[in-house]
């Protein structure tokens, strides 16, 4: 599915830029070597997170973190759970069967709730990118707060289905 | 000189941290390499079509067009329109981040920005049939809702909270990316 719409995003991007040759050859040679550019710019920095990345997911496995998250109940779990997700960056694709696996084993529902929420919203390990592109304090505040509010959804979630 | 350490010292401890890992901890090192470089083919298919369609938006689209359609007084048309691109895109955040310095760079509201991105990495349109499969249909319509909720709350607080100055500060930055 995500690769779906991976490849949907090539076709998207080939159709404008056939558009946009048809329309003016200088113009899609500059978008290009503006594109690179950009690229260029910012690679250190990807290459870095990549890294980081990295080392978190070699100690932190899918499997510590079904053992973390599937032990551990009550707040302290919600809380365990929620800085888990926010350190961890694993596409939400492969989140949601482990999620699901997790429930089935008897983990809360909050607890999976503010993992696959703070997953996607809150990103540590990607926050210099954003700073780069939003400065420090909205980047700060925008992960602060989505932390903060993956507790309220999970908690609304947990009311509901719990 | 400051410059370049600025660019690659985050880089360059990193790096110097897996090779002590390789060293110390071959083992986690060894996973941490594999993960990487795993990782970093995922990065290079997402953000190659990404940056192109950047770089394309860059040249085509003129400041003016995308101030009416979202830029200070696109009123509730810009916002609506934020929430819609938003929710429809499903790519990891590290690649919608440049899209976003894209769009300040055009002059879109600072706020509908922060809709756009808040949208994107909690309600993924594409993906709700794969959450509905795996979380139940309960969990996916509760966490759509609230979410929408939560989008609208968060970028109005960080657009509160931060001042013209600081705003002025994101804007410049956006036109040297």
């Amino acid at each position: 599915m995500n690769i779906v719409f991976t490849y949907g995003l090539y076709v998207l991007t080939g159709v404008l830029l056939m558009l946009s040759f048809m329309k003016s050859k200088a113009k899609t040679a500059l978008s290009l070597k503006k594109a690179w550019r950009m690229f260029f710019g910012i690679l250190p920095q990807f290459l870095a997170i990549l890294f980081l990345i990295g080392l978190l997911l070699a100690v932190l496995q899918p499997d510590t973190i079904q053992a973390i998250i599937g032990s551990r109940s009550g707040i302290k779990g919600i809380i365990v759970s929620g800085l888990l997700g926010s350190v961890t960056i694993i596409p939400a694709l492969i989140a949601f069967p482990i999620a699901s696996e997790l429930l089935k084993n008897g983990a809360g529902m909050m607890q999976i709730a503010v993992f696959i929420s703070t997953l996607t919203t809150v990103g540590f390990a990607t926050m210099p990118i954003e700073v780069k592109y939003l400065g420090r304090k909205a980047t700060l505040l925008r992960n602060f707060l989505a932390l903060l509010f993956s507790f309220a959804v999970a908690y609304i979630i947990g009311r509901v289905l719990g | 000189m400051m410059k370049i350490f600025k660019k690659y010292g985050f880089l360059t401890a990193i790096i110097i941290v897996n090779l002590f890992a390789l060293i110390f901890f071959p083992q986690v090192g060894k996973k941490s390499i594999a993960f990487t470089w795993d990782n970093f083919e995922n990065f290079l298919l997402t953000l190659f079509p990404v940056f192109i369609c950047i770089g394309l938006l860059d040249v085509w689209v003129e400041k003016e067009a995308m101030l009416k359609i979202m830029g200070e007084k696109s009123g509730i048309r810009g916002v609506l329109l934020s929430f819609l691109t938003g929710m429809i895109t499903a790519v990891p955040l590290y690649a919608l981040l440049p899209v976003a310095g894209m769009l300040l760079k055009k002059g879109s509201k600072f706020s509908n920005v922060l809709i756009f991105i808040c949208s994107c990495t909690s309600i993924r349109i594409p993906l709700l049939l794969f959450e509905v499969s795996s979380m139940g249909w309960k969990f996916t319509a509760i966490s759509f809702l609230t979410n929408i909720f939560v989008v609208v709350i968060i970028a109005f607080l960080i657009d509160l909270i931060l001042t013209e100055k600081d705003k002025k500060e994101i804007y410049d930055s956006s036109l040297i990316m």
